[in-house]
């Protein structure tokens, strides 16, 4: 039944869902990587940068990239404490979104700290991965915590 | 190429609602473009269009451009969509001076629009984020303002930027869009209110960020022979440089390199900020677009030869950051520029003299003409003949930057993954 909200002008309610089918593609390996506790990331076969989220070709070059596993051990880059989030994660802020460098990695990795307190989190803190046992094949699979 | 001018501009106001449809508030746009021009142009003389518009999500209709081209009677004339996230209205006058340089057309009508109120806030923020990466950023948590505030806080970290720093910019959009009235929001804040305000994302406060808005702006583009039919007292502006930069989609692949040199500048000045730059504190497309625009518009001291500038302050954070992208000040002197009164009007380069988007509002794709509107009525001394209602206190003439001659406008996308610099000028 079509919900009215309003009349004059009319206002009326409008429903829109839909599921996707959506592959992972050429990077799909690092989704699986995470179900066996390991970050892989890429390296240029040809320039040698390093690229965590993975790329199948270098984003500097255009070269062709090889897998490698990554440290899981870094520190946090930049953070922020959310208290307002999409729809989507509302029901979960307060929460720690951050950006995580490891040795080696020539990007910073977006994650989320957890198992501390949001206001203990700073920038230069150590923090070490931690994996989901039950993935949902997101990169919510893998978090960082303080060391 | 041909000069390209910009003869009038319009706007609706804008508003957390405005329950006209789409159509409606771009044909309310463009008739005040049109009546600026006292009848010296006839509908029938626009000879091509552009579009823009951010999201389809946001309609829950596809081919919104073919509604409004229609609405507007512009069928069969050519016409184009752009859309490029938050630069969507910048790439759009972009798309209106390419037709008009290259010849394709004599006056070409630029017109947006974004209507955000049919989905609640928290919905708008979840479609805004799906213009991030949503295999590896948006699940994480998806939210603009929190990939803004990780900006902020290195920022703060790398150079000792303040939130009292960002509390006081937001405090001079404010102050200005109360001179303003086709903003959403006539309010005045204090720093301490801004400060204490609730917590959005640390460090940044609900007053630092932009609103959901609906709304529409337009200009109106042309060859210099019709500027002069149209506006035979000279009372037009030329686009003398655009600008167009890009960089990675995910903020956390930027490169930490060396700094784009603006034109004329040493590199060495940068020596401090070697195989740290831009990192996730500076905007490299923002830079890059500076540079294209200064080096066709023949600016070397941007601080000196700019007037004011009209920049896309979706957070307080990002006009700062954009300062020092702009050269306007050194990178990492945003802070200390605002403490010295630079962007304030009556400082050396007002910034946001309409308001911005913090207290304009940001209805997605028509911010970026918007920023066109005003950067226009400034060149023609215009503010308080447009911006002025006694009935809200707003006195136009006091966001007047008088004398201006040179104004940059400057729109941006996602998390600086697109960005354009405008510059108009007296002729």
């Amino acid at each position: 039944m079509t919900h009215v909200y309003g009349v004059k002008p009319l206002q009326v309610g409008r429903h829109y869902e839909i599921d996707y089918i959506h592959s992972y593609g050429e990077v799909s390996d690092f989704f699986l990587g995470l179900k066996e506790k390991k970050l892989l990331a890429t390296r240029c076969t040809k320039c040698g940068a390093t690229w965590l989220p993975p790329r199948r070709d270098c984003g500097k070059c255009g070269a062709k990239t090889e897998w490698f596993e990554a440290p899981q051990e870094g520190k946090v880059h930049t953070f922020s404490i959310l208290h307002f989030s999409a729809e989507a994660f509302l029901h979960e802020v307060p929460f720690v979104l951050a950006y995580v460098e490891l040795p080696g990695i020539d990007t910073v990795f977006l994650t989320r700290i957890k198992g501390c307190n949001p206001e203990d989190v700073y920038i230069g803190m150590p923090v070490r991965a931690h994996f989901r046992r039950l993935v949902d094949w997101t990169p919510n699979d893998v978090w960082f915590e303080p060391m | 190429m041909r000069r390209v001018c910009v003869v009038s501009g319009g706007i609706t106001k804008f508003a957390k609602a405005n329950l006209n449809t789409q159509e409606a508030m771009v044909k309310d746009a463009v008739d005040y473009a049109m009546n600026d021009l006292d009848g010296r142009l006839d509908l029938k003389d626009i000879q091509s269009t552009i579009c823009t518009y951010f999201s389809d999500h946001f309609n829950a209709q596809l081919l919104f451009d073919s509604l409004t081209q229609d609405y507007l009677a512009m069928c069969p004339r050519p016409s184009m969509r752009i859309e490029g996230g938050g630069a969507t209205g910048g790439l759009g006058i972009r798309a209106g001076y390419m037709d008009v340089a290259s010849g394709l057309s004599d006056v070409c009508l630029v017109y947006g629009f974004e209507k955000m109120s049919e989905v609640n806030t928290a919905k708008g923020n979840e479609f805004i984020a799906l213009a991030s990466d949503t295999d590896f950023d948006y699940p994480v948590g998806g939210f603009y303002s929190g990939y803004y505030a990780t900006m902020a806080m290195r920022h703060m970290h790398e150079f000792g930027t303040t939130p009292e720093q960002l509390a006081k910019i937001a405090v001079k959009n404010y102050e200005n869009a109360f001179h303003n009235r086709w903003a959403q929001k006539h309010e005045r804040w204090t720093i301490e209110q801004v400060l204490n305000a609730p917590m959005i994302s640390t460090p940044l406060t609900r007053p630092m960020v932009c609103v959901m808005s609906d709304g529409a702006a337009c200009l109106i583009l042309c060859t210099e022979e019709w500027a002069k039919k149209l506006r035979p007292n000279g009372d037009y502006a030329v686009i003398t440089g655009v600008g167009c930069g890009t960089d990675t989609m995910r903020l956390g692949d930027r490169p930490r390199g060396d700094v784009i040199p603006l034109p004329g500048e040493d590199p060495k000045k940068y020596e401090y900020l070697k195989g740290r730059w831009p990192g996730v504190h500076s905007f490299r497309g923002a830079r890059e677009a500076a540079r294209q625009a200064y080096k066709m518009a023949g600016i070397k001291d941007p601080l000196r030869e700019i007037d004011f500038a009209e920049v896309h302050d979706a957070y307080a954070s990002s006009e700062l950051q954009t300062y020092e992208d702009l050269g306007f000040c050194l990178y990492g002197e945003g802070g200390k520029w605002v403490d010295e009164g630079g962007p304030y009007v009556g400082g050396q380069l007002p910034v946001n003299p309409s308001g911005g988007l913090i207290a304009c509002g940001h209805p997605v794709g028509a911010t970026g003409i918007m920023q066109g509107v005003f950067t226009l009525w400034q060149l023609q001394e215009a503010m308080d003949k447009h911006c002025t209602d006694r009935g809200l206190g707003s006195e136009g003439w006091r966001i007047q930057v008088k004398g201006a001659k040179r104004g940059l406008c400057h729109s941006h996308a996602g998390t600086g993954t697109y960005i354009t610099v405008n510059i108009f000028e007296r002729p």
